[in-house]
């Protein structure tokens, strides 16, 4: 079984975000980036699938810019075996919507004829939180959002989901699409002749019209703000005036 | 303009704050039809009738609906697309699981955890977990919308809309319902508890996480942690605080050893009330707190503990 690993080149998380000064989004030009955490767990869960004996192959894929090369590099380096690049845009400050992504991938997914796909549940950019739902739709299959446990047995997968006050299990038809929540596993580090090995993988280079897709986005941005900033709260200067304060403003 | 509005049913049982909210978001959006689904949805769709501003209940009642799986919910919202031009719900996991699935059958994009409505096509919602705002228009036809339940007051409860019971769409057949665990924890839930406290690599270790866990049980919080205290072993992943963790917006935020790294902060500063201990005066956590206390949390934390 092939199992594809969609993957999104986004701002490092541990970057603190500006607002361009023109409200078109936030500023992406010298920033460090990095894979997407949700999807590092899936490229993880992929591999692991494949040290198992239950995949094959795992393809690491993403729909973006040029740059997004080396976070494919680092699917790749982590053990991914080959990559798939659909540059959609020139332009880094351009995000493809999930619709776009998922029609994209419906078309590698034609191609390659994948038994699983396994993605992140949201890219911490957009928080759009739709890409693999989208997907299941586009190619009819079933689908397993937000999972903290996955076990491939033949013709079926059991899934169990964080929602909204606990877990649930459910049993999903093969081919589906999981998307992986943060339980499901930690992922590894790439070690530095893994990271060597992968500049030799094969990396393909598409583009969106490839795939007969119109990359065109369905939402306009309007404007782009800073969210309201709290204001300057105070120091105590002990525990009983911290309980005096709380008491004070009814949190206690 | 008609509005269709996923009600948010488990088990039969109406979740009445989350749906009454978004029913406020739709109201400005045109007439709203609520959509109750399950095994059993007529309790259910009698208390949405009640709900202020809704024009009419639509009740699918059927087992394929009973645990609301996507495939088949999102099939039935599909079917009944071609009389709405807004087909929302509130931004729960269930909603945020089918109604990404709807979109992509009616060949539009879906709106996730928007926070504002503008006009008929103008949404604004949070990107980057907060740390920006986005305004968007959508050129699409037909808009799919989950709504962030924080940012809407519930509806009242003075109406009496009618009920229509509706049969089934066909059943897609691609998965089932295993079993449900509801946590277990007598603490309440992180995301929707009116009080979390939460702790950080100060905390040293796991054994140490006890003391921010006594606090928490003293004040019937929820139990956070940073991603760093995630990161040492210190607490169990599904604690995290964070824009890789949970997203929390509680009443009482309290940071314990936590330093305030920005992916942190994107988790809970829209809290109201946020309260940090730490040790490190400079530690940048301070600069959202409303109230902060630099002190040796060791020290503090018990103290809080036993005057509280």
């Amino acid at each position: 079984m092939k199992v594809i690993v969609p993957v999104k080149r986004v701002i490092d998380y541990n970057v603190k975000v500006r607002v361009k000064a023109d409200g078109s989004g936030v500023d992406l030009a010298n920033v460090k980036m990095s894979m997407n955490p949700f999807d590092e767990i899936a490229v993880e869960q992929a591999i692991r699938l494949k040290e198992a004996g239950k995949a094959d192959e795992v393809i690491a894929v993403s729909v973006g810019v040029k740059q997004a090369q080396e976070t494919l590099r680092t699917a790749l380096a982590m053990g991914a075996d080959r990559a798939i690049l659909v540059i959609a845009s020139d332009d880094v400050h351009t995000d493809i919507e999930p619709l776009t992504v998922a029609k994209i991938l419906k078309g590698i997914i034609d191609e390659e004829q994948p038994g699983l796909v396994l993605c992140g549940k949201q890219a911490i950019d957009n928080d759009m939180n739709a890409t693999g739902q989208m997907l299941s739709a586009l190619m009819g299959w079933s689908q397993a959002t937000f999972a903290s446990e996955l076990d491939i047995d033949g013709d079926s997968a059991t899934v169990t989901r964080e929602v909204d006050g606990g877990l649930q299990t459910i049993k999903v038809n093969m081919p589906t699409v999981v998307t992986v929540d943060l339980r499901l596993n930690e992922p590894r580090y790439a070690s530095l002749p893994n990271i060597m090995k992968a500049k030799k993988k094969p990396l393909d280079e598409k583009t969106a019209a490839d795939y007969g897709v119109d990359a065109s986005p369905r939402l306009e941005i309007v404007n782009t703000v800073e969210p309201a900033a709290r204001a300057a709260g105070i120091k105590v200067g002990s525990v009983d005036e911290l309980i005096e304060k709380l008491k004070e403003a009814g949190a206690v | 303009m008609a509005v269709l509005l996923l009600a948010e049913v488990t088990d039969g049982e109406l979740a009445l704050d989350a749906t009454a909210k978004a029913v406020t978001a739709a109201g400005a959006l045109g007439d709203v039809t609520v959509l109750a689904t399950g095994a059993t949805c007529a309790d259910a769709a009698a208390e949405a009738a009640k709900i202020d501003g809704v024009a009419k209940v639509l009740c699918a009642e059927d087992p394929i609906y009973g645990k609301r799986l996507a495939e088949p919910v999102a099939d039935l919202i599909v079917s009944l697309a071609g009389d709405y031009e807004h087909i929302v719900a509130p931004a729960t996991t269930d909603a945020k699981n089918i109604m990404p699935r709807v979109a992509a059958l009616l060949d539009v994009m879906v709106m996730s955890d928007v926070t504002a409505v503008v006009d008929g096509s103008t949404f604004e919602r949070p990107i980057y977990a907060g740390n920006a705002m986005q305004t968007v228009k959508s050129s699409d036809a037909k808009k799919v919308i989950t709504f962030r339940g924080a940012t809407f007051d519930a509806a009242g409860m003075g109406g009496s809309a009618s009920v229509e019971n509706i049969g089934a769409a066909a059943d897609p057949a691609l998965s089932s319902w295993v079993e449900d665990k509801v946590a277990t924890s007598d603490r309440p839930e992180l995301t929707s508890a009116g009080v979390v406290v939460s702790g950080g690599r100060g905390v040293g270790s796991e054994d140490d996480f006890k003391i921010i866990e006594a606090l928490a049980d003293k004040l019937n919080a929820a139990v956070g942690a940073s991603r760093a205290a995630v990161d040492s072993g210190y607490a169990p992943n599904d604690w995290q605080v964070g824009q890789t963790g949970k997203v929390v917006a509680p009443d009482l935020y309290v940071a314990v050893g936590i330093s305030g790294a920005i992916q942190h902060l994107a988790g809970m500063k829209d809290s109201k009330i946020i309260v940090a201990i730490n040790k490190d005066e400079e530690a940048p956590i301070f600069q959202v707190a409303d109230f902060g206390l630099v002190a040796d949390l060791f020290d503090a934390v018990p103290d809080l503990t036993s005057k509280l």
